[in-house]
This record gives structure tokens, C-alpha cells and sequence, in this order.
């Protein structure tokens, strides 16, 4: 691809002539051209790389003190907080960093939603990116059964038995996941081996994906108009700056602003009040004994929130699978003939707004009792609009943009300098 | 590669041959990768049955015990709670404990139990899978409550049979588990009853 290769010699030449060293440094770093034009929305792509990267550091450090077994995981977990240099800090880093994880995933999602990012001929990055997200869910909720408090106990018997509600093979499935006829020991090994190092392994791939799919098709960007249309006799497209320097010192930028938020929640607030680190896991499991109440971690709150609404086991269950699936057709869900939500027809700018809201307040509703009154309303009542608003969305961006009611503005030939 | 005089059928043939036989294999060979998950043997013998002495029970107590890792209840219950067996019907999902799978046919009566008077129950919810609290007195969880057991999770209320409400997420009641009285004082939890006629 690159033209002239200028060979050079010496020890970069003698790793070129055996490994595409400079070749890749140039397709996916200096000369990926990315559009001129990005803004804000566009640093949670790299933060997410980042927290990886740290989430997996700072979890190979905790193995080396952790115990996944049930009389001794809660513990070494103590242990780690109390005795272990620095153990505090590195239990700190990885258990707020899942939540940092989340909170930078669903930003980073949302610019799609804003810019269509995920609209041909980019189906493939969002699907690769939603694995992405479906593969970070498993993989929190497994972490979170590891420190084997209350909530950690209480929350894997109620998201394992919603494979109970699966007709005729529901309750063999749930044991064969468990390992055990509740949980216990068994499943706590299990999810420890999984969280360590299968799923971070399919996450490390999945990310590559997301990543080589990107550099294939190219980046979108805030105007959501296609940068490769227009090239200079190089070929390299006029809107276009090459990743490095220009995006790598701008995601530095990001990283830094990251890192002064992340620091302060660390060493501040590192519970925040409940919702990153909660009460009932400040005691040991008790399988004989239920909380008096059960609420997940705040990023699976929405969709918990949804399964609360249907007054149904199977229902339930079945409405949240389908909201996390369907996100996973977006792409095709949306027709409409432009990207970017700067040129889109007001339909869809109140529709991604009442989208965010229902998630946001489907999120809060998860936290509370569904018996709960808030201005006259139960929040299983609420829940209930919440859930309606949250598919609503995907009905309404199908009719809007299948029958052409959408009046989009004139989108620029090229990105607008704004 | 020179592929001129090849047989290509006879190619053709060995190729599907081998995918055929190879994917048996690798079929073969991912049953004990998913076997490997089931419950183990010591874990099945850490479920075996567990003995409970009730002659000291008193009328109206509830016991905690556990089998297979889930917590069991034994209740002991007054003449005042049977009655109010009768009344609930209307008010319930499964009043005559259809749903096979949620007790033994030796429990499938109306008492939901062996003898009357002692209730023994997996202590459950089976909307998903938080204990329940035992709620006797009357009025205590809703005006109309004549006693049961209230899942503080999601609202799920049973009677004192355990059986589940309508309207309620749970959608089966309680789980009866396998159990007897190898003698007047003792119930057995994880075997079956086979003294014939105790009921």
C-alpha cells in the first residue's frame, strides 16, 4: 500500500525484511488517515483501550493475591485491602475501572447513535463493538461474583436463574452453568477461570476486529460524510490527518482529563455512594440469607429494570435479551439517508433524546424497590414506560426512516470547518 | 499447484470424507468440555439427605435447615394457619399444585405436605432464586394478608402452603423437595418417602 517503500537498513531493516513492523506502524498508525474533523465524543474509543489494558494489568496483579475458593475468597480480598502493599490501589483500579469501563462504552456507543457511525458500510464495527459490550457483561458480572460478598452472591443466583426460565431444558441449563445446585464453590472456581482468562482473551480479539474493521472502511466523523470521496493525487483524502501525531496527542489529551476523573473517584469516593462498590458486599456470602434488597451494579440497571417490568418470569427475561439483541440490528433498523445527526430531521434528535432518558431513568428505576413511589407512579409503573420508550425508539427509527418521513438537511460535500 | 489430471471427484470425495469424519471427532471430543461443568461427584455427594430432629418443634416455628447448598424450611404448622388454606384459592395461581415438578406426588394435596401439620419447603422464590421471609401474622405484609411467606426482592407472595399469588413475578409455587419420616420425630430432606400411607 505504501508508496515508494523506503527501505531502511540497519536493525529496523533486518526486523522489516522478517516482520511487517513499519508496514503496520504506517496502515494503522502514521498513515491512517483519520477525518480533521473530530470532536469531544471521539476520545472514549482510546480511553476504552486504556482501561483494558489496565483492567487486565491491575487483574493479573490482584491473581497473584486472590483466592477463589469460597471459605478464602472473601478474605484474600481483605487481605489484598488491608495487608498487601498497595493492594488497595490495585483493588480499587480494577473494581472502579469496570465501572469506568461501562460509563466509557455506553458514551462511546452513543456517539454512534449520534453521528451513524454504525450505519453502512460500518455494520461490521458496530456488531464487533457490541460483542465487545455483550463480552464486557459477562465478564463484569463474573468479577463480580469473585469478591464473594452478599450482593456478589445474591446477584449471580439471580442472573443464573434467569437461564431457569428457559421452558424444558431451563433448569438443567442452570445447573450445568453453576456447577453445583446452587451457588457455590464450584461456580466460584468457574467464573474465576473464565473471568481471568477466557473472556478477556475473546475481548483482546474482539477488540482487534473492532479495530481492523475500522481501518478498513475508515473512520466516520461529526458531518458523518465519507472523507475517501475526496483524495489528493497521493490518494490520501483532503479531510483527512494521519492518526499519528494529530489523534495521538488528542487522545493523550483525552487520557489525561481520564486519568485526573479516575484518580479522584480512587482516592475520593470510591464506592460513590453505592452505586461503584455496594453496602451488602461489605459482608461475607450467605447463601441462607437474602438482602433485603437486590440491585446489580449501576451499568446492568436498565436492563434489570426492564425484566422487573414484565410481570412474568419468561417474559421478563425474554424482554431483556431482546433489549440488548436488538441493538445489535441498529444498522439496519435505521434507513435513513443521512448520518450524522446534524443534518437529520427532528423525528430522530427527539427520539435519541427520549432514547438516553428512558436508559438513564430505566437505570435509576433498576437501583430502586419496585414498590417504590415516585410522583404517584410505582417504579415498576414507570419501568414499565421506561421499557416501552426503550423499544419504542428502534419501532419508531424504522417507520421514520423505512417510509421516508424523515426531512434531512443538505449535507456537505466535505466536512464543515466548524 | 498443478492441478491437471486430478481426480477431482475422487478429491471431492476424500475431502467431504474427512470433514465428515473430523467433525464427528471434534463433535465427539466437545462432550467432555461440556460434561466437565456438570455438578461432580463430590459435589452430588455433598447433596446427599440430610436428617432433621422435629420433636421439639413448637406449633407455629419454623426451622432453617439446608440440603444441597439451599436453604430448607420445616414449619410446623397451628390449626389457625390450615384453615386459611381453604380461603385462598381464588387468590392464587396453581391453588391444587398442578405444576408436577414443584412437589412429590405424596405433597400434592392440599396442605401441600405429607402430614398436616409439618410443612417442608425449598426456601426459594422461584422468580429468581431470592430467600423469602416468613411472614405469619396476619395483616403483615398487605390488609388482607392471612399469612404466608413475601419475597422481599421482587414482591412475590405465597401462602402458607407455599403457593404463589396471582399477580406476582413469581410463577410457581414454592418447591416441595423429596422427603419422609423414617420415624415420628425425624423428617429426612433429599429422599424420598417410602413409608406408604403416612399421609
Amino acid at each position: 500500500m505504501s508508496n515508494g517503500t523506503t527501505k531502511s537498513n540497519g536493525f529496523l531493516g533486518w526486523v522489516d525484511a522478517r516482520f511487517p513492523l513499519t508496514k503496520m506502524w504506517k496502515e494503522h498508525v502514521s498513515e491512517y488517515y483519520a477525518p480533521k474533523n473530530f470532536n469531544f465524543w471521539y476520545f472514549f474509543g482510546s480511553i476504552a483501550l486504556l482501561i483494558l489494558v489496565l483492567q487486565i494489568l491491575t487483574g493479573i496483579w490482584l491473581t497473584m493475591n486472590y483466592k477463589p475458593a469460597s471459605n478464602m475468597a472473601f478474605s484474600s480480598v481483605e487481605y489484598i485491602m488491608r495487608d498487601v502493599h498497595w493492594g488497595w490501589l490495585i483493588r480499587y483500579m480494577h473494581a472502579i475501572g469496570a465501572s469506568m469501563f461501562f460509563a466509557v462504552v455506553y458514551l462511546h456507543m452513543f456517539r454512534a447513535l449520534l453521528y451513524g457511525s454504525h450505519r453502512k458500510p460500518r455494520e461490521l464495527i458496530w456488531i464487533f463493538g457490541m460483542l465487545i459490550y455483550l463480552t464486557l457483561m459477562a465478564e463484569a458480572f463474573m468479577g463480580y461474583l469473585l469478591p464473594w460478598g452478599q450482593m456478589s452472591y445474591w446477584g449471580a443466583q439471580v442472573i443464573t436463574s434467569l437461564f431457569g426460565a428457559i421452558p424444558g431444558i431451563g433448569n438443567d441449563l442452570m445447573t450445568w452453568i453453576r456447577g453445583d445446585y446452587n451457588i457455590s464453590d464450584v461456580t466460584l472456581n468457574r467464573f474465576f477461570a473464565l473471568h481471568v482468562i477466557a473472556l478477556p482473551l475473546a475481548l483482546v480479539f474482539l477488540v482487534v476486529a473492532h479495530l481492523l474493521a475500522l481501518h478498513e472502511v475508515g473512520s466516520n466523523n461529526p458531518d458523518g460524510v465519507e472523507i475517501k470521496k475526496h483524495k489528493d493525487s497521493n490518494g490520501i483524502p483532503l479531510d483527512g490527518v494521519p492518526f499519528h501525531p494529530y489523534y495521538t496527542v488528542k487522545d493523550l489529551f483525552g487520557v489525561g482529563c481520564f486519568m485526573v476523573v479516575f484518580a479522584i473517584i480512587i482516592f475520593y469516593i470510591p464506592a460513590m455512594g453505592g452505586l461503584f462498590l455496594e453496602a451488602p458486599n461489605f459482608q461475607p456470602a450467605d447463601p441462607l440469607q437474602t438482602p433485603a434488597h437486590i440491585a446489580p451494579v449501576w451499568y446492568f440497571t436498565p436492563f434489570y429494570a426492564i425484566l422487573r417490568a414484565i410481570p412474568n418470569k419468561l417474559g421478563g427475561v425474554m424482554s431483556l435479551g431482546a433489549a440488548i439483541v436488538i441493538l445489535f440490528f441498529l444498522p439496519w433498523i435505521d434507513r435513513g439517508k443521512v448520518r450524522s445527526i446534524r443534518y437529520r430531521g427532528l423525528g430522530y434528535k427527539v427520539a435519541l433524546a427520549i432514547f438516553v432518558l428512558a436508559f438513564i431513568g430505566l437505570g435509576f428505576l433498576g437501583m430502586q424497590r419496585p414498590s417504590d413511589v415516585f410522583f404517584g407512579l410505582s417504579a415498576k409503573s414507570w419501568a414499565q414506560i421506561g421499557t416501552l420508550c426503550y423499544f419504542g425508539f428502534f419501532i419508531f427509527v424504522w417507520v421514520y426512516t423505512f417510509f421516508r418521513l424523515e426531512k434531512t438537511k443538505p449535507v456537505p460535500e466535505r466536512v464543515s470547518d466548524k | 499447484m498443478k492441478q491437471d489430471g486430478a481426480d477431482q471427484s475422487r478429491r471431492r470425495f476424500l475431502t467431504g470424507a474427512a470433514t465428515v469424519v473430523g467433525g464427528t471427532g471434534l463433535a465427539i471430543t466437545a462432550v467432555p468440555f461440556i460434561k466437565y461443568w456438570l455438578p461432580s461427584e463430590r459435589t452430588k455427594a455433598a447433596g446427599a439427605p440430610i436428617e432433621v430432629d422435629i420433636s421439639k418443634m413448637e406449633p407455629g416455628q419454623l426451622l432453617n435447615e439446608e440440603w444441597r447448598g439451599k436453604p430448607i424450611w420445616i414449619l410446623r404448622r397451628t390449626d389457625g394457619m390450615l384453615n386459611t388454606l381453604p380461603k385462598m384459592n381464588d387468590r392464587l395461581r396453581d391453588p391444587q399444585s398442578k405444576v408436577e415438578s414443584q412437589q412429590p406426588p405424596y405433597a400434592q394435596n392440599l396442605h401441600r405436605s405429607i402430614k398436616a401439620e409439618y410443612l417442608v419447603l425449598v426456601a426459594i422464590c422461584t422468580h429468581l432464586g431470592c430467600v423469602p421471609l416468613y411472614k405469619p401474622e396476619a395483616g403483615s405484609v398487605t390488609d388482607d394478608w392471612l399469612g404466608g411467606f413475601f419475597c422481599p426482592c421482587h414482591g412475590s407472595k405465597y401462602d402458607l402452603a407455599g403457593r404463589v399469588f396471582q399477580g406476582v413475578p413469581a410463577p410457581l409455587n414454592l418447591e416441595v423437595p423429596p422427603y419422609g419420616y423414617p420415624d415420628e420425630h425425624t423428617i429426612v430432606v433429599g429422599e424420598h418417602n417410602t413409608e406408604k400411607g403416612a399421609a
